[in-house]
């Protein structure tokens, strides 16, 4: 059974239209990964999903529950935001108020809760800095510890958000690698928001190609060719297989990309 | 002299009404700090200033007045729940108009000026018993808040993104912290006055923060730090007869530098202590 079935969305804000007739499913264990150029409604499909925005039409479900109702947990890893140096909490606390922060009063951890806290830290590797202070960790360690705030919970489903921003290679491939060993070893499947396919091409199963006025869904091979993105883009775009990487060239925001990647 | 004063009843009742204060203040300070709500609590007391100087005009108890400017202005705050350099300028623009009108409602009023110096700089002192069951009362329903909301205002504070899509409710939460805050307020401005309200609100917060990354503790340390202040101070007064503020703003200002330098002094060790020689760097 799907985990996730979006059927005909469509998100409008006064005249614009960020996509319509959107429709997916989601297996458990998939991979989905959400490509296009800025303003296409990547981030609002995924705020769709947490049940923070409404879609102008269509539904989505995840385990037959609409999201605005919160049946069910969804890890949710943002944009890496560096924490302020001075914070007052610990990554073992941000790790906790993924699975309690919800909760009225000040409350106090049961042995499995302390117990499910110690094992996600460790499945991470954030062990040996889980009680440093937050905005003194590294931008990567802490991206590790959002990941461990994400999984807690044993979320059915988990939404990242361009969680390798501002990463370096090494640390992008360490969070690429916690999300598909939760995914390969509990069956949670992830969407995956990014603007670079590459660090997580050797784990897509399919592709969400949104582009400013239509979309695509499909494996990579599909989806990631001079045909289907040229379709999409209604101009000429070539994209190339380069060792193993895929990189596209002509789409009109390609002057672009660098802002992208360095206005956050 | 000291030892006598220690013994009236109007020292026993300033120093009570001194820890309720001080107590609520260090508490709801670490949120305040965290949520980078400084300049909130500045125009918030200020405009409870207002209240208490249109409450002298019409010759009602100025403590109504404090309440009432302060909630005010904090529900207006809490309400457009903004952000960043908009909610600097807002709060600015709020500040200034409401100190225009508390100086008009000043030169209406004819009574004596020391009432408008007591509640800009404090009148612990002159703390009535029944002045100080209303402050325990106010207290008491801050504390309650506090303990209510902690963990989903602990989350929507450093965290707010997640929290929202966790489903916590960050503008309710907002408009909750401002009306606390407003009510903590109203409190300090009794002990402290107007102007010194960050001294307990802002100031043990901030070196807690520097001590503790735990923020259990560092409410705790806040707590602290804001009793030892508050109380201090008090007694210090009675046996140098200077402001009560001077003494209170002047021992939490102290901790606060305390905690900068316990700090660096923490992290100059750890560097000292764990960073290789710097040319084992170069080789690499």
């Amino acid at each position: 059974m799907s985990v996730v079935v979006a059927e005909d969305l469509a998100l409008r804000f006064g005249e614009r239209t960020l996509f319509e007739g959107l429709g997916f499913e989601l297996e458990a264990g998939e991979l989905l990964a959400v490509l296009g150029p800025n303003g296409t409604g990547k981030t609002s499909l995924i705020r769709i999903m947490l049940g923070l925005l409404e879609p102008s039409s269509g539904s989505v479900v995840i385990e037959g529950c609409p999201p605005r109702e919160r049946c069910h947990r969804i890890g949710y890893v943002p944009q890496q935001r560096v924490f302020d140096r001075d914070t007052v909490l610990r990554g073992r606390d941000l790790v906790r108020l993924g699975l309690d922060g919800h909760r009225w009063g000040f409350g106090r951890l049961d042995g499995t809760e302390h117990a499910q806290i110690d094992a996600v830290l460790d499945e991470v590797g954030a062990t040996g800095y889980a009680d440093a202070p937050i905005g003194r960790l590294s931008g990567g360690e802490q991206q590790r510890l959002r990941v461990a705030q994400a999984l807690v919970a044993d979320p059915v489903l988990i939404l990242a958000d361009e969680p390798l921003l501002s990463l370096d290679l090494a640390h992008q491939r360490g969070v690429v690698d916690l999300l598909d060993a939760r995914r390969l070893g509990a069956g949670t499947p992830v969407v995956f928001v990014t603007h670079d396919v590459n660090p997580v091409l050797h784990s897509v199963d399919r592709v969400l190609y949104l582009a400013p006025d239509s979309w695509a869904i499909g494996t990579p091979d599909e989806v990631l060719t001079s045909d289907t993105l040229s379709r999409l883009y209604g101009t000429e775009v070539d994209v190339l297989r380069v060792r193993d990487r895929v990189v596209v060239v002509g789409t009109p925001d390609d002057q672009h990309v660098h802002h992208v990647e360095n206005g956050h | 002299m000291f030892t006598q004063l220690l013994g009236e009843h109007f020292v026993h009742t300033a120093l009570w009404a001194g820890a309720v204060a001080a107590v609520v203040s260090g508490a709801i300070g670490v949120f305040v700090v965290a949520r980078g709500m400084s300049f909130a609590v500045h125009a918030i007391s200020e405009l409870g200033f207002t209240g208490a100087a249109g409450a002298l005009v019409v010759g009602i108890d100025p403590v109504v007045g404090i309440l009432g400017g302060s909630v005010l202005v904090g529900l207006v705050l809490g309400l457009l729940s903004l952000r960043g350099r908009e909610r600097d300028s807002a709060i600015g623009a709020v500040l200034a108009f409401g100190l225009g009108l508390g100086v008009l409602f000043l030169s209406l009023y004819q009574g004596y000026a020391t009432e408008a110096t007591n509640l800009l700089f404090g009148s612990i002192v002159g703390v009535s018993d029944t002045q100080l069951r209303n402050l325990a009362i106010v207290a008491a329903v801050v504390l309650a808040g506090l303990a209510v909301l902690y963990r989903p205002l602990l989350f929507s504070s450093v965290d707010p993104e997640i929290a929202a899509a966790r489903g916590v409710p960050l503008r309710a939460l907002s408009v909750a912290i401002y009306l606390l805050l407003a009510l903590t307020t109203a409190e300090a401005i009794q002990v402290v006055g107007v102007l010194l309200v960050l001294t307990l609100v802002i100031t043990p917060a901030a070196a807690a923060q520097r001590l503790t990354g735990r923020p259990g503790r560092a409410l705790l340390i806040s707590v602290v730090i804001a009793l030892v202040s508050t109380e201090g101070g008090i007694l210090l007064s009675l046996a140098k007869p200077w402001p009560t503020s001077f003494f209170i703003s002047t021992i939490s200002f102290a901790a606060y530098v305390g905690a900068r330098v316990v700090d660096w002094s923490r992290g100059r060790q750890k560097r000292l202590s764990s960073s290789p020689p710097r040319r084992v760097w170069a080789v690499r």
